[in-house]
Parts: C-alpha cells; sequence; structure tokens
C-alpha cells in the first residue's frame, strides 16, 4: 500500500508537472529469452491458478454422492455455470463451452477477489507491487483476445465458410461496421474488466490514503460486489458472443454492449 | 515535460470522466426507475429483475469506466508526454 499511497499522494497534489509522468503500474520485470513480462503479475495469477487446481482436487478427491463441504461448493459453482452456459448459448448447444465459460468465470472471479482479500501489500517485493492479476491490461486483452478465438472457432467449426456470409448477410453496405465488430468487440471486453478492478483498487487506495480506518471498509464491500458482477459479466459476454456465433446475425443481440 | 501538455492533459483527464459520467448515469437512473416500478408492479418477480438489473447497470457503467481508463492514460501513461 505505501507504494501505492505515494505515487496517488502525488496524484492529490496535483499541479505539479511530474503528474503525467507517473505510471499507475510501476512493474517487476522479468526477462524470459528476449521477453519481458510483469513478474508481479505471474506471481499473482500462479497464486490463482494454485487456487483453483487445489480447491477442485479438493472437491473430486472423495466424491460422495451426498455431497460435502468442498465437493458441495465445487458442485454449487458448477450449477451456476451451467445454468450461465445454458441461459446465453441455449440448451442444445451450450454443453461444449461449459468448461471455456466456466474456467473464464472462475478465473476472473478468484482474481478479482485475490486482489480484495489477500493482503498482497505485506509482501515486499523489488519493484512495482503484487494486486490482483486483472488489473493488468495485459492479463484483459489475453482473455478477451481468447473469447474471439473461441467464437470465430464455435461459428467456423458450425457453419464452415458460411460463417463469414453474417459479414455481408443483411446488406453489403453494412461490411464495415461487422469488421469493426471484431476489433471492438475485444477491445471493450478486456477494457471494462481492467478499468473496473483498476478503479476500485484506486477507490480504495485514495480512501485509505485520506481516512486509515473503517471509512474505506464500505467501498470495500463494494468493490467485492462488483467484481463478483465483472465476472459474470465477462462470462456472459463471452458466451452471448459464442451464441451469437453459432446462431449467425440477425439473432437476438440483446446482450451486445 | 511541456507544462502545455500536462495541464492539456490533466483537464482533459478531468472532461473524459466528468462527460463519460452523464450519459450513464441518465442511464442507470432510467433502468433502475423502471425496475423499481417493475417491481412495485409485480413484487413476485423481484429475484429476476434485480438479477437483470444488475447486469445492466454493470453494462453501463463500462462506459464511465472507457472515460476513466482514458483519464489514466492521459495521467499516467500519457503518449505525448515526449
Amino acid at each position: 500500500m505505501m507504494h501505492q499511497s505515494s505515487l496517488l499522494l502525488d496524484f492529490v497534489q496535483a499541479g505539479t508537472f511530474s503528474l503525467a509522468k507517473l505510471e499507475v503500474g510501476h512493474h517487476f520485470y522479468w526477462q524470459l529469452g528476449n521477453l519481458k513480462v510483469h513478474g508481479q503479475v505471474f506471481m499473482t495469477t500462479w497464486l490463482v491458478m494454485a487456487l483453483l487446481i487445489v480447491a477442485s482436487l479438493a472437491a473430486t478427491r472423495n466424491i460422495q454422492r451426498i455431497p460435502q463441504g468442498m465437493q458441495n461448493l465445487m458442485e454449487y459453482a458448477l450449477e451456476f455455470v451451467r445454468d450461465l452456459a445454458k441461459n446465453q448459448i441455449g440448451e442444445k448447444e451450450y454443453r461444449p463451452w461449459v468448461p471455456f465459460v466456466g474456467t473464464l468465470f472462475l478465473f476472473i472471479f478468484v482474481a478479482n477477489w485475490s486482489g480484495a482479500l489477500v493482503p498482497w501489500k505485506l509482501i515486499r517485493i523489488p519493484e512495482g507491487e503484487l494486486a490482483a492479476p486483472t488489473n493488468d491490461i495485459n492479463t484483459t486483452v489475453a482473455l478477451a483476445l481468447l473469447v474471439s478465438l473461441a467464437y470465430f472457432y464455435a461459428g467456423f467449426r458450425k457453419r464452415g465458410l458460411g460463417y463469414f456470409g453474417k459479414y455481408i448477410e443483411p446488406t453489403p453496405v453494412l461490411l464495415p461496421i461487422a469488421i469493426l465488430e471484431d476489433f471492438t468487440k475485444p477491445l471493450s471486453l478486456s477494457f471494462r474488466l481492467f478499468g473496473n478492478i483498476l478503479a476500485d483498487e484506486l477507490v480504495v487506495a485514495v480512501l485509505v490514503l485520506l481516512v486509515p480506518l473503517f471509512v474505506p471498509l464500505p467501498v470495500m464491500i463494494l468493490g467485492l460486489f462488483t467484481s463478483a458482477i465483472q465476472a459474470l459479466v465477462f462470462a456472459t459476454l463471452a458466451s452471448a458472443y459464442i451464441h451469437e456465433a453459432l446462431e449467425g446475425h440477425g439473432g437476438d443481440e440483446h446482450h451486445a454492449p | 515535460m511541456d507544462p502545455q501538455i500536462a495541464s492539456a492533459s490533466v483537464l482533459a483527464a478531468a472532461l473524459a470522466i466528468g462527460l463519460a459520467a452523464i450519459g450513464p448515469g441518465i442511464g442507470q437512473g432510467n433502468a433502475s426507475g423502471q425496475a423499481v416500478e417493475g417491481i412495485a408492479r409485480q413484487p413476485e418477480a423481484e429475484g429476476k429483475i434485480r438479477g437483470t438489473l444488475l447486469l445492466t447497470l454493470a453494462f453501463m457503467e463500462s462506459l464511465t469506466i472507457y472515460g476513466l481508463v482514458i483519464a489514466l492514460v492521459l495521467l499516467f501513461a500519457n503518449p505525448f508526454a515526449g
């Protein structure tokens, strides 16, 4: 917290012109081959993955007919995700997409909550700070591009080359807009998630800076709520896009942003 | 950095978030009003209405968040800082 607080102190004491030189993310860089990666995102992502894997293993290690404890929780999660996919994609075709949509939902959900619930700031790293993996734009862009690939794959596998007929379906005049849509979908998906999570953490940090005790608590709880909703929104939109690709254009578009 | 660019960036950031808050504010007010009306008319549908409302509110919220992302880019990662 200290790091971000000092950063935000500068932010609050605006009027100095060094303002725009500050970055929200000071990153802890790792050199992998000739790639420069954000180490702090990797560490938190690994923790999220470990949490999910341990939870799944604990739930499936000793499966009972009457679920108890961990198995109960994970069955609830599975049913939730399955219903989400079924509502969006439809009864007939939802089944193969449950793992994909479910992984997206669970990863984003646990990642968002880990940023709020795990006391990352107690762990010091040489540079930058640990936070939710989804407050790095690279994570959210990667997730959004996965969604793009998924719905292209879905449409192409279902309808072959006929899938690309959707670009000139009502009239070829709309071709540029149809192409533009393929770019705006991942853009809006990634920016929505990234902006929401970053905004949460910034608001909490500013409040902690102003009043360190108790006052930030309601905002933190609101942050937990928003994070959960954003995970739900991401998964819902992903399945809505997949549904659109499977059904062809002109169907229901009520979930497009 | 050039003080002119700095001041323009700060102003632009403030305008970006401020203007981006107008539309979604109106939209969210409309949606919530309609939802309350719906619940008053049909209290047994409250759960469904609330779920849909929260989802749509999140969509409207994201429009402001786009403005916020632009504001943050201008403040912290300004491409014109040179």
